[in-house]
């Protein structure tokens, strides 16, 4: 019985890859949204040639500050478990 | 012991890449790269040159405040160019209209992204030199004790 619904999740997972688009594909719906105003006016918007700097630190400098913010907090960690605990001894 | 050929070779090397982290920072609005892997560079000049003096002249040049500091400091400049936005009446991390974006294309353009970059790389380089320190030297007291 099991076998049976996982044999029956793994074809619809399968039936649902091969309606996905191709990869790289351009007329995917993944590309008709965001991104095309990303690429059209990214420049203008901000100043950058470079259009992945222009998303990732102006469109979504939040989720770089976080990005960053994940980074502080594992040195802390890592300090921390060094240092921590002496007074215990 | 210091190794002759190591110290010649890195009077070489660690000008040299951190020459070539810079331009990866500076250029992160430009061309492929940015603060992540501008800093990442940096850092692992640091880590060859703690490396190759064996640690002795770490103590007198890369202290553990001077990474803690890189550290604290990369996040303090972000946050400060997003509060500016704040303060001209703006969004968090408003670049367009807060910020002079310049002419795309060249080297002082796209305003707080520049910024943000160097902050970004200031505080990857931090922690890259922060985590090796700690994780070399791991548990001792910042006094030598322990």
């Amino acid at each position: 019985m099991t076998l049976m619904v996982l044999l029956g999740i793994g074809v619809l997972l399968v039936l649902m890859v091969a309606e996905m688009p191709l990869y790289g594909d351009v007329t995917a719906p993944a590309h008709q949204g965001v991104m095309q105003k990303y690429l059209r006016d990214s420049a203008r918007d901000t100043g950058a040639i470079n259009t992945i700097a222009a998303i990732i630190i102006d469109y979504r400098a939040y989720d770089t500050l976080g990005e960053a913010t994940v980074l502080f907090v594992a040195v802390i960690a890592v300090t921390a478990a060094f240092y921590g605990g002496y007074e215990h001894e | 012991m210091n190794d002759m050929i190591l110290e010649m070779l890195s009077r070489i090397l660690i000008p040299a890449t951190q020459l070539f982290g810079a331009y990866i920072l500076f250029h992160g609005h430009l061309s492929p790269g940015g603060g992540f892997s501008g800093g990442t560079i940096i850092g692992a000049s640091f880590i060859l040159y703690s490396l190759v003096y064996r640690f002795t002249a770490q103590k007198h040049r890369l202290k553990h405040e001077t990474s803690l500091w890189l550290e604290v400091g990369g996040v303090l400049v972000y946050v400060m160019a997003g509060l500016v936005g704040i303060v001209f009446g703006r969004h968090f991390l408003t670049n367009q209209g807060v910020f002079p974006t310049g002419e795309p294309g060249r080297l002082w353009s796209s305003g707080m992204i520049l910024l943000v970059t160097l902050g970004i790389g200031a505080k990857v380089a931090g922690t890259v030199l922060k985590l090796f320190q700690e994780l070399l030297e791991g548990g001792a007291e910042p006094d030598g004790h322990h």
